[in-house]
């Protein structure tokens, strides 16, 4: 069989290839915790589309992203960064707070 | 020092809640105490390993990493109650008639399946670490020994008492029976576990979400509310659960009910036939 045989198929994977490449990219988010806070504690995301929240923890102590909202939570030790990802969601307003210092909450806003 | 109470019993419960599920399945079992405390005593040696390398397992994976490693722990768990699960399918008749007549069946009693001292130990360790982490924090934070520690050990204690509750409402069932009910708690758990572990994957990217929150039963239990606790340490609840963790869920379910049925109908066949086999996972 000539490689003419396989064209659609190759053709087929390409464009798979750079679709999933295209979604693979999906909005970051960067937040920062400072003094056990959230730095921003309000945050805008489009709606229906996947987002990377980059956490990134300026303490030393430790710190908990946690969201009842968004059903996340993820340990933040002491000057880590970790990456979370949420939605695709629907507008609307999300809490989120640091378990280890529940005074300390956040919005995720979903225009 | 109440701050400090709720946030530990929160933990505890979780691990308690399995600790006695444990316990009661492995009832009658020779050497099951034995069993018990090795598994704690590991859960809280891998509780402080795991706290003191947090922040390694979380910048893993580009920072994803604490979400994989939850994810593989609870799998790893999972494996092994269905492991449980199917051996108690083959086994769980004898050990039911054993329970029944102990007196006489003390000889024979089974050896303990040490699959669910891991079980135990990686509840301890999950739940464990992030109390290590957690009191770090507010001691860090300048929070006194003196609350930080009358708020440990009362969350503690409050966290065990519950645990200790279960434990003894669950020996309330018939002996004859406790093994068909303790096989089905220990199904869920493994249903919820797997559950969860793909709501960590979705976390990190690594699977994707089948549609976010299908439906929101916030009104009834928050996922930080201690029923929404309780529920999510038995059966995997999440108030907002996304398609995956009920497609896993109903997966786990499927396939452990199913190899457990075809387990015991082998033994049903290859067993005496005036003595009908373990039926246990009906």
């Amino acid at each position: 069989m000539t490689l003419h045989a396989y064209r659609p198929i190759i053709a087929a994977l390409l464009l798979l290839g750079t679709s999933s490449a295209l979604m693979a990219a999906p909005p970051e988010v960067q937040i920062q915790i400072k003094d056990r806070g959230f730095v921003p504690a309000q945050i805008e995301v489009p709606a229906d589309t996947k987002v990377k929240l980059v956490i990134t923890n300026a303490d030393t102590i430790p710190a908990e992203f946690e969201s009842n909202d968004l059903s996340r939570e993820v340990i933040v030790p002491g000057h880590a960064r970790v990456e979370v990802y949420v939605g695709p969601l629907k507008t609307g307003k999300y809490e989120f707070f640091n378990d280890f210092h529940t005074a300390s909450t956040g919005t995720l806003t979903v225009r | 020092m109440l701050g400090t109470a709720i946030i530990v019993f929160r933990e505890i419960l979780e691990a308690a809640l399995i600790v006695s599920i444990v316990a009661a399945a492995t009832r009658g079992l020779a050497g099951r105490t034995r069993l018990l405390t090795l598994g704690v005593v590991a859960g809280i040696a891998g509780a402080l390993l795991v706290a003191g390398f947090a922040a390694q397992i979380a910048t893993l994976a580009g920072g994803g990493g604490q979400s994989l490693f939850n994810a593989a722990v609870l799998l790893a768990a999972a494996v092994l109650i269905s492991w449980h699960v199917l051996w108690m399918s083959r086994h769980g008749r004898e050990m039911a008639q054993t329970l029944m007549q102990v007196s006489s069946a003390v000889g024979r009693a089974e050896k303990p399946p040490s699959a669910l001292m891991v079980v135990v130990a990686i509840a301890v360790l999950r739940e464990g670490s992030e109390i290590v982490l957690f009191i770090y924090g507010m001691a860090a934070g300048g929070v006194g020994v003196a609350a930080l520690g009358s708020g440990g050990i009362l969350g503690l204690a409050a966290g065990i008492a519950v645990g200790l509750a279960l434990y003894f409402g669950l020996l309330r069932i018939p002996p004859g029976k406790l093994f068909a009910a303790t096989n089905w708690i220990l199904v869920l758990l493994a249903a919820g576990m797997v559950s969860h572990a793909g709501r960590y994957l979705v976390q990190a990217d690594w699977l994707p979400t089948l549609g976010t929150q299908i439906w929101d039963s916030s009104w009834l239990a928050t996922n930080g509310s201690t029923l929404g606790r309780v529920l999510s340490a038995l059966v995997g609840y999440d108030a907002r659960p996304s398609g995956i963790q009920l497609v896993l869920f109903m997966a786990t379910l499927i396939l452990i009910t199913g190899a457990g049925w075809w387990l015991s109908r082998r033994a049903e066949t290859a067993a005496d036939p005036c003595r009908p086999a373990a039926d246990t996972l009906s």
